[in-house]
């Protein structure tokens, strides 16, 4: 059960935040002001894309939610960052970002204190 | 052409909107794992036990500061790259561990330690590279 709910937070994490980066570059530039949160609802309710986006999310938050009540946050946290390798790389080759040295040193110091921290 | 004023500007609206988010997202997660460990019965495939978790009202307050988390998350992608995005996000573990030492004096190995210095200089190396690699005209529609 425990590794069932990790898969499938891995998996709704990754499709969730591709879709949403995707969308909301379309978007435009949002603000978090109250009534940018409001334009914010408006753009949400326009894209379907974003809809399942947020779809992923929840399957994503209800497995973490899940997972959290039986195992220690120290295993929940880092099993959950492993969406972070296969994002970055999707992110490049899907979302065509450019990675560069500098982001690529920075992502992969990040990706070993994560797995640090859990460890 | 963009000037420079409204490039800092941008910069400067996509770190108040980063530092907004850690912090929805610290509060959210304390008070649900606070919340949660009160609640008597496991979690299932089962939505109703879900939904009475949330009558306890740390829970409550946690999926509120969560869901608007989610927003901000969201208005951090229309602003910069889900490369860029991660990692700088991942701060949050370091805000976690802190509060963790802090508040609930939990006891912090070095192996902990040096994983928080890790994140947090890869999120500060990230943080300096260019935000938006795939930008055309994001700034087009962008209000006064």
């Amino acid at each position: 059960m425990k590794w069932a709910l990790v898969a499938a937070m891995v998996f709704a994490t990754v499709a969730g935040d591709l879709l949403q980066s995707h969308e909301m570059k379309r978007a435009g530039e949002q603000s978090v002001s109250a009534r940018g949160f409001a334009r914010l609802l408006h753009v949400i309710a326009q894209r379907r894309l974003l809809i399942l986006g947020i779809a992923c999310n929840a399957v994503s938050f209800f497995s973490f939610m899940a997972l959290v009540q039986t195992e220690p946050l120290s295993f929940a946290v880092p099993a959950s960052s492993s969406s972070f390798v296969l994002e970055t790389l999707l992110a490049k080759f899907v979302l065509h970002e450019r990675l560069g040295a500098r982001r690529a040193a920075g992502a992969l110091a990040v990706l070993a204190g994560v797995v640090l921290v859990g460890g | 052409m963009k000037n420079l004023t409204t490039r800092s500007g941008a910069l400067l609206k996509t770190y108040s909107v980063l530092v907004f988010f850690l912090a929805l997202k610290a509060a959210g997660n304390s008070a649900m794992a606070w919340g949660m460990k009160q609640v008597p019965e496991r979690m299932s495939m089962n939505p109703a036990l879900y939904l009475r978790a949330m009558l306890n009202p740390f829970v409550a307050i946690g999926v509120a500061a969560l869901i608007l988390a989610l927003l901000t998350r969201m208005a951090l992608f229309s602003l910069a790259d889900l490369s860029f995005v991660l990692p700088v996000t991942a701060v949050g573990y370091v805000i976690a561990v802190f509060l963790g030492k802090v508040f609930l004096h939990e006891t912090v190995s070095h192996q902990r330690w040096l994983g928080t210095l890790l994140i947090f200089a890869g999120a500060v190396l990230v943080g300096t590279t260019s935000r938006n690699t795939t930008a055309t005209t994001s700034l087009a529609e962008d209000p006064k």
